[in-house]
């Protein structure tokens, strides 16, 4: 990689200005890992672009070099999706953060990549809109990430993922071109195939995303349990009369021990399990809503109820949930956070299975979970100072995985495969699957330049030419690669 | 025997050996009067990459077919040797009800699927507009109808596909949990892929509750303008309508704009929505489809904004060509219908239509020789991107061909 070292960042600085480049060892350690800190690599350059023509002319020059080039948000990813390659170029989007223009009678607004998730909302809040999509960092995450982990949130469960309200992006294509992918045009859905391919198909440099009307009405209730089991048991009977929440977030006895010492969120006392269901839209539906809630929290057990109808309290009862992750930290010096999905109804097996493996293993797990979904977020909690605790706890940890795939569920609900869990697709797909998800990377990255080593376990060989071949392929023919 | 005789018979042989039932094409077949050689009838996704591999052995153009409902939908396909029919790939479906979510073979009509759901009181939230549809052949051509407002159109519901490619491989995207981020999404690709990238074998969706209760309200305006003005007001509005439609039944009448209300309390919600302008007569329980058999059926998507300009530059430009327009659809959505009868005015309507607007005019179905001299798709973004995909994925072009976007 001499041309990496003497040559590109060069080239780069003459297209971007050198103060858009950074070689200094220093600073590019800065970028040597995402949200997934035990996943790290020294980027080779790292630039700082501000338009997509910038980042077209970066892509043509990793072209040229035949570099990988790996973009970057705000770098809060849970999969090691933006770890930056040694022998490449990390494209990092933080000076491309204008809001490119607010359109309230089409409800969308469009914006460059850099531009966070909350700021959106932020910008028309007060004519009554929002962006749905809301993941728990949304004070700091890229809509760029976004579109890139096609991420959800609390809300997901009525409001949908990014790509429910991604409109149209304009992105880079891994050869250079600056192409428009719009819903609205006739042809493939180009736009939905690119929202969560984390940064494999190209980058994308301006984002249309269809906005929400703020709903009239908002009650968060928090309900408390004496055990895990009852609690979903409420969640099953909510479903089943009808009612979708816009948010039914769980906690178990660990976790709430972990938020109580971290920022007193007084939840009550004596609960194994608190469960909080948000609701929202119409009041009149609300109301109704509301009503039936309560009465099934009572009817399977919740020995205490509270409900938030302002701001303030609403905040109080989300601040221990919110702060999950993070306080953890305070009754383990390690953790990892894990991501799994399982259907609704195999929760209370998956949970079983879960106790079961942290007894075997004496690991310790707190669970923090979109119970209505089915979205797990299991917090494998263990002492890095402890020899083999580091090991047991990845152990734990994969099993979970495990236990999910077997009950008809996902390896990841939101945080995306990246390189963390990349090994664990064939366990969710068959090699032809993933084989035929890599012939539209073929499609749009024929060369493999485009974030290569992430979501896929094994590159497939894209070939020169696409279209009718008769006759055996030339690597084939010389022994340098098998026929796919 | 000629060469072409011969190759027949030797993909006869290969069809037959498979076990799959085939039946010659008959006249009941034909496609855009292109009469196919055979029809596979396949019973399970094995059977059907049975049926795609001896096709691909055989270099046979292979068309997917669903309930037939729309086939005369799209431009005609450039070949068609093998017509894959299927009907009779029709299992029962799988229903998680507790986990509102439902996985059924591509044949199961919508009608049959609704019913089984409504049993449990849940349902797909995607109005079908026309009876035998499929589902493989709602997904393809990705039809939705009034409540895509709310609820998004196939795309947004499907949350699992499992399609097989022109070679016979099988392949499975997504699963059975709504929330998955692992993989590529190849249900959004394959939805709307019009047959061209491969068969849709096997789908699952999300669903929802059957709304408690479910209100349409309706609102005469006298023109476009103020139709627009009605159509932003309920969209914006907090009791929060799942559809907003118009109906224009002919430039010289007043448009019908209507709202649909469901959940709790909706009679009290879609009253209070009734001071927004002129109560009209209340519309059926969906606004019909156009019957599209002889005519011409479009489709309109511009800016929700941009409706007024949009519904003035169809009636200006259909007076010029002579033709008489109804136009229907989803307003707050700026997706919109417009029926045309059978004219020579068409393909002059239709570009001076694409001219003029902010959006794109989509020829869905017209009389084959009206159709041929138009380019039915119209313009659209990242078609070399398409290109390359579809090459990828049906590298021979035996798939549809010619049915979609830039003759893919
Ligand atoms: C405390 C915390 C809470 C979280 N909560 C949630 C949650 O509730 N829901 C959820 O879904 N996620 C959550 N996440 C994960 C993370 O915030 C999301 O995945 C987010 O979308 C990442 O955005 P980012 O800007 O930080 O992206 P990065 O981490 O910088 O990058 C993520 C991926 O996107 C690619 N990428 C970035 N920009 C572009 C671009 N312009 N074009 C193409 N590819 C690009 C990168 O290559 C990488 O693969 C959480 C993370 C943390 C730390």
């Amino acid at each position: 990689m001499t041309e990496m070292a003497d040559v590109l960042p060069g080239r780069l600085a003459g297209v971007l200005g050198a103060d858009a480049v950074i070689t200094d060892p220093v600073r590019l350690r800065t970028y040597e890992c995402d949200g997934l800190t035990y996943h790290r690599a020294t980027p080779g350059v790292v630039v700082l672009p501000e338009t997509a023509e910038q980042v077209a002319a970066v892509v043509r020059l990793c072209n040229e070099y035949g570099v990988p080039f790996v973009a970057r948000g705000a770098g809060t990813g849970l999969s090691g999706g933006a770890l930056p390659r040694t022998d490449g170029v990390l494209l990092v989007t933080s000076r491309m953060r204008r809001i490119v223009e607010i359109d309230l009678p089409n409800r969308r607004a469009v914006v460059e990549p850099g531009v966070t998730n909350l700021a959106i909302t932020e910008a028309v809040r007060d004519q009554g809109y929002y962006y749905a999509p809301d993941p728990s960092s949304q004070q700091v995450c890229s809509i760029g990430g976004n579109v890139a982990e096609n991420s959800g949130g609390a809300h997901c469960l009525k409001y949908g993922f990014t790509v429910n309200h991604v409109e149209a992006l304009e992105i880079v294509t891994p050869d250079g071109d600056i192409v428009t992918l719009d819903t609205r045009d006739p042809g493939y859905d180009l736009a939905g195939a690119f929202v969560g391919s984390e940064g494999t198909l190209g980058v994308t440099t301006k984002i249309t995303v269809r906005l929400s009307r703020t709903p009239e009405s908002v009650i968060t209730l928090l309900a408390a349990f004496r055990d895990v089991e009852t609690g979903g048991l409420a969640v099953s009977r909510i479903i089943a009369e009808g009612i979708v929440p816009a948010a039914i977030e769980m906690m178990d006895a660990l976790a709430i021990e972990a938020a109580e010492a971290a920022v007193r969120c007084g939840y009550p006392q004596g609960a194994a399990a608190v469960l909080i269901v948000e609701l929202d839209g119409p009041a009149a539906e609300v109301a109704g809503q509301f009503a039936a809630v309560t009465r099934i929290c009572e009817e399977s057990g919740s020995f205490e109820l509270r409900t938030a109808d302002g701001p303030e309290e609403r905040a109080a009862i989300w601040k221990g949930r919110k702060s999950a992750f993070a306080a953890v930290g305070r009754i383990s010096p390690a953790y990892i956070v894990q991501d799994g999905v399982v259907p609704r109804t195999a929760l209370p097996r998956v949970l079983a299975g879960i106790d079961r493996l942290s007894a075997e293993h004496g690991i310790r797990v707190a669970n923090v979970f979109h119970a209505g979904d089915g979205n797990l977020h299991p917090l494998v909690l263990f002492d890095d100072a402890e020899p083999g605790a580091g090991e047991r706890a990845e152990l734990v940890s994969a099993r979970i995985l495990d236990l999910c795939v077997e009950n008809g569920g996902s390896i990841t609900g939101e945080h995306g495969v990246g390189v963390d869990k990349a090994r664990y697709m064939p366990r969710m797909f068959s090699k032809d699957d993933l084989d035929t998800m890599q012939l539209v990377r073929c499609a749009f990255d024929p060369r493999g330049l485009s974030n290569p080593g992430k979501v896929f376990p094994t590159p497939r060989l894209c070939g020169e030419v696409p279209g009718v071949r008769k006759g055996v392929h030339p690597l084939v023919a010389s022994g340098k690669a098998e026929q796919f | 025997m000629s060469g072409a005789q011969e190759s027949r018979r030797e993909a006869a042989a290969s069809l037959e050996k498979i076990g799959v039932t085939i039946r010659d094409g008959g006249p009941g077949d034909e496609v855009a009067g292109l009469r196919p050689s055979w029809v596979a009838l396949p019973e399970s996704t094995d059977e059907i990459a049975a049926v795609l591999r001896a096709a691909a052995g055989h270099d046979l153009a292979v068309l997917p077919v669903g309930g037939g409902t729309k086939l005369h939908w799209g431009p005609p396909p450039e070949r068609c040797d093998l017509l894959l029919d299927t009907c009779c790939l029709a299992a029962a479906p799988d229903h998680a009800a507790g986990d509102l979510v439902v996985r059924a073979q591509a044949g199961v009509t919508m009608e049959a699927l609704a019913g089984l759901l409504a049993r449990s009181g849940q349902e797909l939230a995607l109005d079908v507009p026309m009876a035998g549809a499929t589902v493989g052949g709602t997904l393809a051509t990705a039809t939705a109808g009034p409540r895509r407002f709310r609820y998004g159109t196939a795309r947004d519901l499907l949350i699992g596909i499992t399609v097989v490619l022109a070679d016979g491989t099988v392949a499975r995207s997504g699963g059975r949990v709504v929330k998955n981020v692992a993989g590529y999404d190849l249900g959004k690709l394959f939805t709307g892929s019009y047959g061209t990238l491969g068969v849709i074998a096997e789908a699952t969706f999300r669903l929802h509750p059957l709304p408690a209760q479910r209100r349409w309200i309706a609102f005469t305006a006298p023109d476009p303008h103020a139709a627009r003005a009605l159509v932003a007001a309920l969209a914006a509005a907090q009791a929060e309508p799942s559809a907003v439609e118009l109906d224009w039944p002919d430039p010289g009448a007043p448009l019908t704009v209507s709202a649909l209300i469901e959940g709790t309390a909706a009679d009290r919600r879609a009253a209070a929505l009734l001071p927004l302008g002129e109560a009209a007569a209340l519309p059926p329980e969906y606004p019909e489809y156009e019957d599209d058999a002889d005519g011409a059926l479009l489709e309109l998507r511009v800016p929700p904004a941009s409706l007024a300009t949009a519904l003035l530059t169809v009636r200006d430009a259909a007076e010029r060509a002579g033709l008489s327009p109804r136009v229907s659809g989803a307003a707050a959505s700026g997706v919109l219908r417009i029926a045309l009868p059978a004219h020579e005015g068409l393909s002059g309507f239709v570009s001076a239509v694409r001219a003029a607007i902010d959006g794109r005019l989509i020829v869905v179905a017209a009389p084959e020789p009206l159709m041929r001299r138009l380019d039915p798709w119209g313009e659209t973004g990242a078609l070399t991107l398409m290109r390359r995909v579809k090459e990828r994925l049906d590298p021979g072009r035996r798939m549809s061909p010619g049915r979609f976007v830039g003759g893919i």
